[in-house]
């Protein structure tokens, strides 16, 4: 059997006294689409800079495909392939649109540290950079300085330089937020077009967005899971609409 | 350096290749490429024939030192966003191994020229820059800020105390002449150590240009924008800082290698935090933002050390107000003003830059008053409280003055204020003049 792209087990995060995440375990299959929602406060973002190494669990373990990568540094984690974007746009503010997205694919073709070789030589660099800002049409606006970029443009960007370095899975943290239904919409395609051939897994307080795009919806709720299922299931389930849905519709 | 906020700072024009166009190993790209350090060498190389008086030579040759220096601390903060208060130890060890490597190569005849002796303090200072970095880069910001004014202290410390390998007091000093002799140059004039070091500062600036444009170099601006999302896309900012700083040791060095050739001499002095701060200020005031900053600042800083040291005793007075004055109005600093005007040049507004210029000329006139109303005051002062005893006149601008009368006070308080009061009422005559070249530019960006 193949391992899930992302399996947690029995993870734990305290801050203090305060528990966060009480004993979370999900396995996200690989090329799956999974939303995760509850209310607020609950932990999602936590959850997700614990998958990400961000944050060290206090207990329990993150597996990466298979590959136990709980306590490693967000750059280890990353080039195992996992890639994250921010619920607020973070992004490298005074680099160019270009530069962002060519910082962003530069350790997955392999340059690392290196000093002696000139960018602008790479012809991987520079297809792999342009094919990113074609596919979120960021590619006309690339001289940009990223921070004067339109609220929609600036998420759009970090969703690029999520994608860019071609990582496995690929976590979104509320990825339409503060979006008008437009952009919304626009947003939803983008993603929807980037997780093609990936695992994502996504934080979305927009239920039209989750049900349009998640093939499974976990439930997060103080610190613990309710309830994983198929987006049908989850509509009917009724703890979830007690704790969630029925409060937030 | 974050909180800045992001219109108001330069950037270069970013011009992006979508295509492989020319690749830059073909003969007409490389030439594109090599034009303007060729112009830059025959520049370098022309310099002493304009400026050939000796106190000229001697002035360029520190400009040469300054400029690596400077660059090699723009590495840090212009390029990774460092801010260090230390950055004098690996010039001072720079030089001062290469001065104990000079006296060695004379002590036992070895075969080395002296144009090879940099390679001495460019390894010194990687050596260096990698020992005290692995421990200083770990962190950013402040903690980083604190570290290297500790290890600054540290250095300049020991330096008084290891008197083996410092000298101690008077230093260590040495005879460039003595080494081995090599197409007849003896180092002995000063026109063949503004070369040596003219030589050395070409190299070191093209070598750090080239640095700036590879995956590393836009990993270091990377870092200094945003250590998290760095990592996030797979680059530890620790390790891109380390880097960043062992080379920035590297060429600091050189540059220390390169006084201790000048100068025959390193003392103590050379390690300690006057000289860091001497290079954060040249490379502040030039402008941290681009390359030429730092080039600009590392010219400017040392023509007014040598010039206004010789004129007045409080030069560092004025030193410390043009810093404050640029970090105020200027945060970018004098390149950074310069860049501010690439748009409407570019958009060849040359009407409403002229405009522009002649405000400026209206605003300079009350300035240059306030000014000379304020350096009056100042030499006044410092004439009253600590030269009383030489007598009660003093020579300011060719003007003698008599500090006990009231007159000169009395005209140069109306110098002062008048000139800032008449420099006020000019702003908005810059202000409308700007906002004109600003329009002018964006509406040739638009119709192209």
């Amino acid at each position: 059997m193949i391992a899930p792209a992302i399996e947690l087990v029995d993870v734990h995060k305290s801050f203090g006294a305060t528990k966060i995440i009480r004993g979370v375990s999900l396995a996200v299959p690989a090329g799956e689409r999974h939303a995760i929602i509850g209310p607020n406060g609950a932990g999602k973002s936590t959850l997700f800079n614990l998958i990400s190494g961000r944050f060290t669990p206090s207990s329990g373990s993150v597996r990466l495909n298979g590959e136990d990568v709980t306590g490693l540094p967000p750059y280890q984690i990353n080039r195992r392939g996992l890639s994250r974007s921010f619920q607020v746009t973070n992004i490298f503010p005074r680099l160019s649109v270009w530069e962002n997205v060519r910082c962003a694919v530069l350790w997955s073709l392999g340059y690392k540290y290196s000093f002696w070789r000139g960018l602008d030589g790479l012809a991987d660099v520079r297809e792999r950079t342009k094919s990113i800002l074609d596919e979120i049409e960021l590619l006309d606006r690339r001289r940009v300085q990223a921070g004067v970029l339109t609220y929609a443009e600036q998420r759009a960007l970090e969703i690029g330089v999520t994608v860019a370095g071609n990582a496995s899975v690929i976590l979104l943290d509320e990825p339409s937020a503060g979006m008008s239904a437009a952009e919304t919409e626009r947003a939803v395609a983008l993603i929807r077009k980037v997780s093609q051939g990936r695992t994502l897994i996504m934080i979305e307080h927009d239920m039209s967005v989750v049900f349009d795009l998640a093939d499974r919806i976990s439930v997060l709720v103080y610190g613990q899971i309710i309830a994983s299922d198929i987006p049908a299931r989850i509509k009917e389930d009724s703890a979830v609409q007690t704790a969630y849905l029925g409060t937030a519709a | 350096m974050q909180s800045r906020p992001v219109s108001d700072v330069a950037t270069e024009a970013v011009d992006v290749p979508l295509r492989a166009g020319v690749q830059p190993t073909r003969p007409a790209a490389l030439a594109r490429l090599a034009a303007p350090w060729i112009a830059l060498a025959a520049v370098f190389a022309l310099l002493p024939l304009i400026f050939t008086s000796g106190s000229a030579l001697t002035m360029l040759s520190l400009m040469g030192i300054m400029i690596v220096f400077a660059l090699s601390y723009n590495m840090l903060l212009g390029e990774t966003g460092l801010l260090s208060f230390g950055h004098a130890v690996y010039y001072g060890l720079g030089g001062f191994l290469a001065v104990h490597a000079m006296n060695t190569v004379i002590h036992d005849r070895l075969p080395v020229p002296l144009f090879l002796i940099p390679i001495v303090g460019a390894f010194s200072g990687l050596a260096f820059g990698i020992i005290f970095g692995s421990v200083s880069t770990r962190r950013a910001g402040t903690a980083f800020a604190m570290i290297s004014l500790g290890l600054g202290e540290l250095v300049a410390s020991s330096s008084l105390i290891l008197r083996g390998f410092f000298g101690g007091e008077e230093g260590v000093s040495t005879n460039r002449t003595k080494l081995m002799h090599v197409f007849g140059l003896n180092f002995g004039p000063q026109i063949q150590v503004y070369y040596l070091i003219a030589a050395w500062c070409l190299l070191c600036m093209v070598a750090m240009y080239a640095v700036r444009p590879t995956p590393f170099g836009r990993m270091c601006n990377a870092v200094r924008e945003n250590p998290e999302r760095a990592q996030f896309v797979g680059y530890n900012p620790q390790a891109v800082r380390f880097i960043a700083f062992a080379l920035a040791g590297l060429f600091a060095g050189v540059a220390g290698a390169l006084a201790a050739i000048n100068f025959e001499l390193v003392n103590s002095s050379a390690v300690g935090a006057a000289q860091s701060g001497t290079v954060l200020l040249a490379a502040y005031i030039g402008g941290v933002g681009n390359f030429i900053g730092p080039v600009i600042g590392a010219i400017l800083v040392t023509w007014l050390e040598v010039m206004l040291s010789d004129i007045t005793d409080v030069w560092q007075l004025y030193f410390g107000l043009l810093f404050i004055g640029v970090v105020m109005f200027a945060p970018n600093g004098i390149a950074g003003l310069l860049t501010m005007h690439a748009p409407m040049w570019h958009a060849r507004a040359f009407g409403p830059l002229r405009r522009l210029a002649l405000s400026y000329l209206i605003a300079l006139v009350p300035a240059l008053a306030m000014l000379a109303g304020l350096i009056v005051v100042i030499e006044m002062t410092y004439h009253r409280s600590v030269k009383a005893s030489e007598g009660a006149t003093i020579s300011v601008f060719h003007l003698t003055l008599d500090t006990t009368s009231v007159m000169p006070w009395l005209a140069a308080f109306v110098l002062l204020a008048g000139g800032f009061l008449l420099f006020r009422r000019t702003w908005p005559i810059v202000g409308t003049a700007w906002h004109g070249a600003v329009l002018a530019a964006q509406a040739a960006g638009k119709s192209r």
